[in-house]
């Protein structure tokens, strides 16, 4: 089950979250050593991290270039991410479960955010999410079986002149119908 | 001063406070949650809002959050205006939205500041139908129990534990209705403050896991003002009692010394109390060996004869208080009086007390700490010694970051944006000690090296501060590299404070500290001089003078005496196994007087059942030299009684007298105080037991206090009178004065509407500063200005490597080096394992695989069977070993020793020689 660290369900992150073996999680980050990062998102992080005076200001860039490789951000690479900037795994968590789309449990392979502001709301939000939980058979916050989908609500997409609306991956799409959804959706491998 | 207009009254107020302080110092009951005195203000909880109107003609007015205005001249607002009332119930009403209904079966229920504010508001209906938000909780080790549930998001916790305190295993995750405060995983929280945040919550969510194991409403606790006994600095403690147990021990306010907190070592000590080694009978040694309860008559008469027959020392202590070892040395005569710590300790404690009185540069305050802007750190751990030493420095660094807060005309109080402008700015704080510290997150240069090393960048820096100060000659590069910055920067600064202690076991440490601050005022700055002390008395005790216990020793092996009386000390904690035993062979009595079984007791001919300090009234002289009385909290269990009142019922014993020369405490302190002229203050420290207020004594217990009646019904149906204390203006009752204590007197915080430790801001002349009648305590000493520093001219030589040696040095724990706290169950659990810690480069030069090795380490005639620890950041030819701990108490360290790799099989951990 692929959940976004914030589920609608108001549970708190730590509860769902997968447990590190013990003797990991009792050693302190500086023993640990950078073993996860790749050069390459150590430069990225690196570049990013020359905009600002504190390296601690790069947390949610070096979070976001580690999702654009691994979909998701493991413990593993979240104490990686913790080392290379200096900082405790704590304080980099709870940056990590602040925003809603970096994502600390798997998806599959494309996100589907689906727009619950009022806009949306107006203009058959309800409907179409029904819709998008028969058609892929799980509720919001799950993943598909086939690892294809995970389906997320989204505060809003900022589309409301083409409500309701949704996003895949980088992808918005508007003006959505039941019919439209399922077009898109088979686009999606 | 300013004046300011509360509902159209004028009010004097001081400038530059906000306007929640303000309104709190004049008596005004505003609701808040966020704020806290010594943590300040965020503006997160919406709860203190008040009108503030524009002028005399303005009948609108604006709501404006009280924490986060600064008060100005002129300034009128209304407290009681409908619209702010209106608004607060509303906020209180949404924070109440989540929070379950379950006060019954909380452990803050009757001392809940969320309790207080929603009486204060007036919430009373809750309207919310919906199902409430639910957390996983975690478990945060022996000490914090976590509810998240009961959470209202105020973010005291992480603004404590993080911001103020520096930990960094705490965090807020998450984000909307499910933000969470906790630590990423389950684990025993890694500060050694954690236990404030039970404290510094504004409800359940972090409570005492101590205080669950034999819980107690604080309506039903029985409390006292006390200090804490667990090492030199002298927290204020309030600790709590029902049932003839210790329940509790919170912080007990004083704006000079612990402010608003404690360590973890300091709340969760004092289990000790309640353990099941407490002697509570006194104890004969029989014909076959055996130590067996005896009548107290029968104890007497032995002591008394022993005494009056043998050639009698006494042998004192430094975690006991003044009046007990004054008591000993008048029992047995100065010249036999001895001061309970080793040759080398007692030199160290001396050396303390030396420097803090023939030098020019003031001792520090905790409180004054957190006032100086420049800190050097030579040889003390602080952390793991004096915690809430480290705690003060922390607050130091953020001065000089602040300065650029002040230029930009923020108020320091407003937490957040100062955080924002200083971000990771830390003030110049510079370590050196022998390995890592707990503190080195804050310092700008560190140098590590053996304690003879430290010891001369002391006196380097002293000289590089002030020619005249005596030169260090062959200082190395790397040395001087450090020592240059070092005095440049604390030359540059404000208020440059020097801390060392007593916890590398030398003089020559305290002296270059010493070089160091004096050399800084003799050139001109404010300077401060800080040095931990060990224990609760240490200072105390070489205020009382008297041989240590090598001369001790002597005495014995010359046959000058042959009778032992040993009062609240474990002789083996402080002298080496040999000359442990050699004192007991040379013996032919030995007497124990003491509240928990250790090797001294078990050897003992006679032991007489001690008072923990819960149970005993007392003065202890703290690391600045401030004396400090602590109170009876509890009264003893009936066979124990306080030492000083043993050493009374001897002097009648053993025939000195036909009544003891100290009927009560008021008597012992006179006596201490017409004998020495240092502690000629010693008596006005708090008012005596005729005291009275309104002509009734103080109530250690609340007018809510419950079962009274029944709490002995299992033993008989008759109401017994409560306990007599007459030593004290306090009384074992709920009956008592109306009217606020004298501050030294204070029993507990409430005031009417103000349950939870918040009704301290009613004890207080403005919020965050002194209560009422002034801080209690006072300081015995003070420096002396000399036209020119009276600098040590000590040559220290560079530390020498031997082959094949290591430098053994002691490295402290904030948990298990100090024996009191060590017996309480919660710190027992989080004491180290026995262990030898050398650097990778010497490991592997000695022969040594790695970690977790088993070697032998011969040091001082002992073979000791240890565990390796690989720390890098070791000084070379250094191995460091748990200060404290078994099999290394009672050992003088540095000393040299030999390591080899150990056997195969064998015992693990000890073993003799």
């Amino acid at each position: 089950m692929g959940v976004s660290p914030m589920s609608s369900t108001g549970v708190g992150p730590v509860a769902k979250k997968k447990k590190l073996p013990e003797t990991r999680a009792r050693r302190p980050c500086h023993e640990m050593g950078s073993i996860m990062l790749s050069d390459e998102v150590k430069k990225e992080i690196d570049a990013e991290a020359r905009h600002y005076p504190q390296r601690r200001a790069v947390v949610a860039e070096a979070l976001k270039a580690v999702q654009a490789r691994r979909g998701w951000v493991d413990d593993e690479s979240l104490r990686d991410v913790a080392d290379y900037l200096g900082l405790s795994f704590d304080e980099v968590d709870s940056i990590a479960t602040f925003y809603n789309l970096i994502f600390r449990q798997p998806v599959g392979r494309h996100v589907i955010l689906i727009c619950d502001s009022v806009s949306c709301y107006l203009t058959g939000y309800e409907k179409l999410l029904d819709h998008l939980k028969k058609k892929l058979g799980i509720a919001l916050g799950q993943t598909t079986a086939d690892g294809r989908f995970t389906l997320l609500p989204n505060a809003c997409l900022g589309l409301c002149e083409q409500a309701p609306a949704m996003m895949i991956d980088n992808e918005t799409y508007g003006h959505l119908t039941a019919a439209r959804i399922d077009e898109i959706l088979g686009k999606h491998e | 001063m300013l004046t300011i207009y509360i509902h159209n009254e004028p009010y004097r107020v001081k400038a530059g406070i906000n306007l929640l302080e303000a309104c709190l110092s004049l008596g005004f009951n505003v609701p808040y949650f966020c704020w806290h005195p010594a943590i300040k203000s965020v503006g997160a909880c919406r709860q203190c809002a008040v009108k503030v109107f524009k002028g005399p003609e303005d009948t609108r007015g604006t709501l404006l959050m009280s924490c986060v205005v600064p008060v100005a001249d002129g300034m009128r607002i209304s407290i009681d205006d409908p619209e702010a009332v209106h608004f607060r119930a509303r906020v209180i009403e949404w924070l109440m939205l989540n929070h379950p209904h379950d006060c019954p079966v909380c452990d803050e229920g009757g001392e809940c500041h969320l309790q207080d504010m929603t009486v204060m508001t007036g919430h009373v209906q809750r309207r919310t139908r919906f199902p409430k938000r639910t957390h996983v909780n975690q478990d945060l080790g022996p000490f914090v129990a976590h509810e998240m549930n009961r959470c209202i998001q105020c973010y005291r916790c992480q603004r404590f534990y993080c911001d103020y305190a520096g930990g960094r295993d705490f965090g807020v995750f998450g984000w909307h209705d499910g933000v969470y405060f906790g630590r990423a995983q389950s684990g025993t929280l890694q500060s050694e403050f954690a236990g404030n945040l039970v404290e510094v919550c504004p409800t359940g969510v972090f409570t005492d896991k101590s205080l669950a194991q034999h819980y107690t409403r604080k309506w039903d606790l029985t409390t006292g003002p006390s200090i804490c006994v667990h090492c030199g600095l002298g927290c204020n403690t309030i600790p709590g009692a029902r049932y003839g147990q210790l329940r509790r021990v919170y912080s007990r306010f004083n704006s000079q010394v612990n402010g608003y907190f404690l360590c973890d070592r300091g709340r969760y000590g004092y289990e000790f109390v309640n353990s099941d080694r407490r002697i509570l009978q006194p104890r004969l040694r029989q014909e076959d060996g055996s130590l067996a309860p005896v009548a107290k008559a029968q104890a007497l008469a032995f002591v008394g004869q022993a005494l009056q027959r043998g050639k009698a020392i006494g042998i004192g202590s430094p975690r006991a208080s003044l009046e007990t070892n004054f008591a000993l040395r008048k029992l047995v005569g100065a010249e036999h009086y001895f001061q309970g710590e080793s040759a080398q300790k007692s030199a160290i404690s001396e050396a303390i007390l030396d420097c803090l009185q023939r030098g020019p540069t003031p001792t520090v305050s905790l409180h004054e700490v957190e006032t100086c802007d420049a800190v050097l750190l030579l040889g003390e751990d602080v952390l793991n010694t004096a915690p809430m030493l480290g705690l003060a420095i922390r607050q130091a660094s953020r001065n000089q970051p602040l300065e650029e807060v002040a230029r930009l005309n923020v108020p320091f109080w407003l937490d957040l944006v100062a955080r924002l402008i200083t971000q990771d700015q830390i003030g110049p704080i510079f370590i050196a000690a022998t390995g890592a510290t707990r503190l080195d997150g804050l310092a700008r240069q560190i140098y590590r090296a053996a304690p003879d090393d430290l010891a001369r960048i002391g006196l380097a820096i002293a000289h590089l501060v002030d020619p005249t100060a005596p030169e260090v000659s062959r200082l190395p590069d790397d040395a001087f590299s450090f020592a240059h910055p070092v005095a440049e920067v604390l030359k540059a600064a404000k208020r440059p404070l020097i801390v060392s202690g007593p916890s590398l076991g030398s003089v020559e440490l305290i002296h270059a500290a010493a070089n160091a601050a004096w050399a800084l005022t003799r050139a001109g700055k404010d300077a401060r001089l800080c040095y931990a002390a060990e224990s609760c008395n240490s200072l105390g005790a070489a205020m009382l003078g008297g041989g240590d216990l090598t001369a001790a020793l002597e005495l014995l092996r010359s046959g000058q005496a042959d009778t032992v009386l040993i009062v609240e000390n474990d002789l083996r904690r402080h002298m080496p196994e040999n000359d442990f035993e050699e004192l007991l062979s040379l013996a032919r009595c030995v007497i124990a007087v003491d509240h928990l079984e250790q090797a001294t007791t078990q050897r003992a001919h006679c032991v007489l059942p001690a008072a923990t300090f819960a149970e005993a009234e007392g003065t202890l002289i703290n690391n600045e030299g401030r004396a400090q009385r602590f109170y009876k909290v509890l009264p003893p269990p009936a066979a124990v009684q306080e030492s000083w009142r043993w050493m009374g019922e001897l002097w009648v014993a053993s025939g000195r007298g036909e009544a003891s020369p100290w009927p009560n405490f008021d008597a012992i302190v006179a006596a201490l105080a017409s004998e020495f002229a240092i502690f000629k203050d010693v008596p006005a420290l708090a008012p005596p037991a005729s005291f009275r207020q309104v002509g009734q004594k103080i109530g250690r217990q609340p007018h809510r206090y419950s079962g009274r009646t029944a709490e002995t019904a299992d033993q008989t149906v008759f109401e017994p009178p409560p306990p007599e204390d007459a030593d004290s203006a306090l009384a074992f009752s709920m009956e008592g004065t109306p009217l606020e204590p004298p501050s030294a007197l204070i029993p507990r915080y409430w005031a009417p509407g103000w349950n939870s430790l918040a009704a301290l801001n009613k004890f207080q002349i403005e919020v965050g500063g002194p209560l009422h009648d002034g801080d209690p305590g006072q300081r015995l000493i003070a420096p002396k200005p000399y036209p020119q520093s009276p600098y040590f001219k000590d040559f220290v030589s560079p530390f020498a490597r031997r082959p094949q040696q290591f430098l053994v040095v002691p490295h402290h724990h904030i948990y298990g080096s100090e024996p009191l706290s060590a017996a309480s169950a919660p710190v027992a659990s989080l004491c180290p394992k026995p262990y030898i810690a050398l650097n990778g480069a010497d490991a592997a030069a000695a022969g040594i695989a790695g970690a977790d090795q088993e070697v032998v380490l011969s040091l001082a005639g002992a073979s000791l069977r240890l565990s390796v620890i690989l720390d890098s950041t070791l000084a070379a030819s250094l191995a460091a070993v748990p200060a404290g701990i078994a099999p290394f108490e009672g050992l003088d360290l540095p000393a040299w020793g030999t390591i080899a790799a150990a056997p195969a099989g064998g015992q693990r951990g000890g073993g003799g020689s």
